[in-house]
């Protein structure tokens, strides 16, 4: 489909990137009234939304930065609202369950450093956030055969998980149904002013012009960023992710890297390989580490057949935490990026679709803002 | 040789040895056995992996319990496997390789236990699988493929009898017939799909064609011994009904009662391992309508080291692929120093010449038998059988905006299930082209990642250091 | 829909039943053999499946042999006395660690 000459291509805003985040922001702004077209590269774009894991996740989010924190827990409980919704556009369930997620230990030394670590949250205001040992772990999850190993884990009856691939379907056919457009097939070369908005030039040759501007294009995102004045340094951090043949249930709750997920698979992830390459092969020495601790956690599953593997690229800022600006050179147009697009769909699709309208950050989101990373070196992720 | 002491000792239950070799050649159908036998008359250490309980891939599968060979088919067989067996070459029957990983690092399972190995070079020879025909209905216990059928007669000498049919095109198709019914057994009827007017297609072809003629004369002694005793029907519409399983065919909407329907559409090149190689370019073949790796006139890939013979390369047949398979190993001992390159370019001369003879006939078959149109398939017909998605549901995901097979797959399931998109891969490619009206060229197939088989999770933690 | 040209040697047991077959052949066609067609129940919608490719490709022959669950049929060598049966849905666990 192409949209040049077409009466569709005056935009109130275009969404550069298909993603978690650009879907979330081009569903919210769309159901907001506004005309979007989301414009997308082609079937193998490097796309963090399919190696999602599928959390919708507060437990380990924001530690030395509040602003994240409150952000996440603000869309955490936004989310239920969502996934309904979701599910209907989608034509299926999205498969949310805040059924509280966990975080396994598997010798003393990890639950003394997790123990450390739920305090420190603890302080900084997440609730609900609590330490498990394996007697209570046991009781909570009756009939998980847990492996000898598993010393306990930490819990958060807030958290949950959900299928990111259908509510990445459902995102997109509702911004469809509220007269967006989706424009696939061709990456964005150049972002020109024009009056009243902007010209977008793509690879294809195509045009689209649009009032505003939101760049949420991943690990894509810094020279689009620099398009419009702004310095977003996002580099990608590969993630290598297994998932078994459909199992009878047998993991109640989901844990950070192993899930069960509604179809019955069980999720083994993810790897979190900074070497700022752009491969994404798996690697058996990544993947036999993977499912030598799942087995850990869960022996039984070294009788499971693994039927897919593969490797994503998620958006890392220097800090790990997720940035949001309006361009100052380039009023209209903003960038959006982070790692936790699922958890953070909710106010992506709500509270910064708002902004993108409105040209006014939300608190909290204010405060992500990538002015921090100046004289900023690559940190740890979070 | 202490290689294999060691191999053996690790399939008693010690650790999995890693060893190098000169020459890893994957398959042990026509290509795979000719490319091991010819490596090792040039003095390289060779490794032969293959899933098989034993030599002859699909085509001569099982030949050596059937000798002494009766048809020309088995003829070649044997003459390959006898020489391979006799070749000096490390043979692995029940090996299923599951990843290539760069610098020759090959990973394969055996006896329920993970391997590897690192190859100075490898020789790919996957060979082809059968075209999915997907129907309404195909689903049905009591509905296979034709080369399923071929295989239970080779491997115990299972016969058709009763209510069975066979339908669809290709050469395949009526050999198995003619193979059947010398066997003794009994076909109800065959419903030719084939698009009509095959002949008029083929027929700018003919004269190359009749570089080998004995491929057409062959087929048209097939096509008359069958017809005499099983009655041919030309349809356009097929569909498989029953509650629980297969009870009747509609051909046409016309309804006969079937207990067995055996579906064949030609065969495409088993692409799964190349394609997830990263760096092995693939193109696609506008006449056959399939992937296939970008080749040399050796066969070397776009990969250093890594080559790919016989039919995974495109489908030319047995004789072709036992052809390619000695060429490719001479230009792997080329490249190791083994012969020369004036020796390399004398012994192949003439097993090109052979070859190209052995291919003469490709252009005029692939006219007379082109693909089914994907574009007919019924809404809601299954395409994905593992996770039970269908065409319409494909069809929805392009009107949402998927270009290619991998967000479809991430929006329907489709390709998710244990079979990695092997049975579906060319249908959901198809009918995404269909759909969007474009060529198949321009439509992403699966992408495929290592493990290419589904293995247990016990097997890969325990390669875990 | 399948006759033998070539005797049997042995029985295995399919759903407590005694069937004939051929020691070394794949269990998938000794069963077709034997007239079965449905060899499992898919884990999606509970439907009855039988094998399409017989060559280790579709996953559709899943069966349990000897206890072990998911087991592709046609990449099984029948021995004498082997006792399967069909694989009702996703693989099933027991917990043995409680």
């Amino acid at each position: 489909m192409s949209s040049h000459g077409s009466p569709w291509d005056s935009f109130d805003v275009a969404i550069i990137g298909g993603g978690m985040v650009g879907s979330a922001i081009g569903f919210g702004c769309a159901e907001r009234g506004a005309r979007v077209a989301m414009l997308d590269e082609g079937d193998v774009a490097l796309r963090a939304a399919r190696g999602n894991f599928g959390l919708v996740w507060s437990q380990s989010k924001g530690d030395g930065m509040p602003a994240y924190a409150a952000w996440t827990r603000q869309s955490v409980a936004l989310w239920p609202a969502l996934a309904e919704r979701a599910s209907t556009l989608a034509g299926r369930d999205v498969q949310y369950r805040a059924v509280g997620g966990l975080t396994f230990c598997l010798d003393d030394a990890e639950f003394a450093a997790r123990q450390l670590f739920v305090q420190r949250m603890h302080n900084q205001g997440q609730e609900g956030l609590q330490m498990l040992d394996r007697h209570q772990l046991r009781e909570l999850m009756s009939g998980c055969p847990l492996g000898p190993e598993v010393r306990g884990a930490s819990y958060q009856p807030a958290d949950g998980h959900v299928d990111p691939l259908t509510l990445l379907r459902g995102l997109q056919a509702g911004m469809r149904a509220a007269g967006g457009v989706h424009l696939p097939g061709a990456s964005v070369e150049s972002i020109t002013p024009i009056a009243g908005g902007y010209r977008i030039t793509r690879a294809d040759g195509s045009e689209v012009s649009a009032r505003r501007i939101v760049i949420a294009a991943g690990v894509m995102t810094s020279p689009l960023a620099k398009m419009v004045g702004l310095d977003v340094p996002v580099r990608p951090v590969r993630g290598q992710n297994i998932v078994t043949e459909r199992l009878a249930p047998l993991l109640p709750l989901p844990a950070s890297a192993i899930r069960q997920t509604g179809d019955g698979t069980v999720q083994i992830g993810v790897t979190s390989e900074d070497d700022g390459s752009f491969e994404t092969a798996t690697t058996t020495a990544a993947l036999s580490r993977m499912a030598a601790r799942a087995l850990r956690v869960l022996p039984v599953l070294a009788q499971a057949r693994m039927v897919r593997s593969w490797a994503a690229l998620r958006p890392m800022t220097p800090d790990g935490f997720p940035a949001y600006a309006e361009s100052r050179t380039h009023p209209g147009c903003f960038v959006a990026t982070c790692h936790s697009g699922v958890t953070l769909a909710a106010v992506h699709a709500g509270r910064l679709a708002e902004a993108v309208l409105t040209g006014t950050l939300p608190e909290h989101a204010r405060d992500l803002h990538p002015d921090r990373f100046v004289g900023m070196t690559h940190v740890s992720s979070h | 040789m202490s290689v294999a002491d060691e191999w053996t000792a690790a399939k008693d239950g010690a650790a999995p040895v890693a060893e190098k070799v000169d020459l890893l050649v994957l398959g042990a159908g026509p290509a795979g056995m000719a490319a091991a036998t010819e490596a090792r008359a040039h003095g390289m250490s060779v490794l032969v992996l293959d899933e098989n309980a034993a030599p002859g891939g699909q085509v001569h599968r099982a030949v050596e319990a059937r000798l002494p060979a009766k048809d020309d088919q088995d003829k070649d067989g044997a003459k390959l496997a006898a020489a391979f067996r006799a070749s000096g070459a490390q043979y692995r029957p029940g090996a299923t390789l599951w990843a290539v990983e760069p610098e020759g690092k090959v990973f394969w399972s055996e006896a329920g236990a993970a391997r590897s190995v690192r190859a100075e070079r490898l020789i790919l020879c996957a060979g082809a699988t059968e075209r999915p025909l997907p129907i309404p209905g195909w689903t049905l216990p009591g509905v296979m493929s034709v080369g399923a059928a071929q295989i239970a007669l080779k491997t115990s000498g299972l016969v058709p009898e009763g209510a069975v049919w066979l339908a669809g095109q290709g050469p395949l198709l009526w050999l198995y017939a003619v193979q059947a019914l010398a066997k003794g057994g009994r076909i109800a009827g065959i419903v030719d799909l084939s698009p009509p007017g095959g002949l008029r297609r083929a027929q700018p072809h003919l004269l190359r064609a009749l570089k080998a003629p004995e491929y057409l004369w062959r087929g048209l002694v097939w096509q008359r011994q069958v017809k005499r005793a099983v009655q041919v029907i030309p349809a356009r519409d097929l569909r498989a009904e029953g509650e629980g399983r297969l009870a009747r065919i509609l051909v046409d909407g016309v309804a006969h009662p079937a207990d067995l329907l055996l579906l064949h559409d030609g065969v495409v090149p088993n692409t799964q391992v190349t394609r997830a190689i990263a760096g092995l370019t693939h193109g696609w073949d506008p006449v056959q309508r399939c992937w296939r790796p970008g080749l040399d006139l050796w066969g070397n890939t776009a990969v250093p080291g890594v080559m790919v013979a016989g039919d995974s390369g495109g489908i030319g047949g047995a004789r072709a692929a036992a052809l390619s398979g000695r060429i490719a190993a001479l230009e792997a001992g080329r490249a190791l120093g083994r012969i020369t390159t004036d020796e390399r370019d004398g012994r192949a001369g003439p097993l090109r010449l052979l070859r190209d003879r052995q291919l003469a006939p490709r252009l005029f078959l692939d006219a007379m038998f082109p693909p089914l149109p994907e574009a007919a398939i019924p809404d809601e017909t299954v395409l994905c059988r593992c996770e039970e998605v269908t065409a319409g549901r494909v069809r929805q995901a392009v009107a949402l905006g998927c270009l290619g097979a991998n967000q479809t797959k991430a929006f329907t399931r489709a390709g998710m299930g244990p079979c990695q998109g092997r049975i579906c891969g060319p249908a959901v490619h198809g009918v995404i082209a269909a759909a969007r009206g474009v060529q198949g060229g321009e439509v992403d197939p699966f992408r495929t990642r290592f493990p290419t088989k589904p293995l247990t999770l016990g097997e890969l933690a325990a390669l875990a250091g | 829909m399948f006759r033998r040209t070539e005797p049997t040697d042995c029985t295995i047991e399919w759903e407590g039943r005694a069937l004939p077959a051929r020691a070394g052949e794949s269990l998938a066609v000794a069963l077709l053999a034997a007239g079965i067609t449905s060899f499992r129940e898919t884990p999606v919608t509970g439907t009855a499946r039988g094998p399409l490719c017989l060559m280790g490709a579709c996953f559709d022959c899943l069966v349990e042999v000897e206890g072990a669950q998911n087991i592709q049929a046609c990449l099984t060598q029948v021995t004498p006395g082997m006792r399967a049966g069909i694989q009702h849905g996703a693989r099933g666990f027991v917990d043995d660690a409680a």
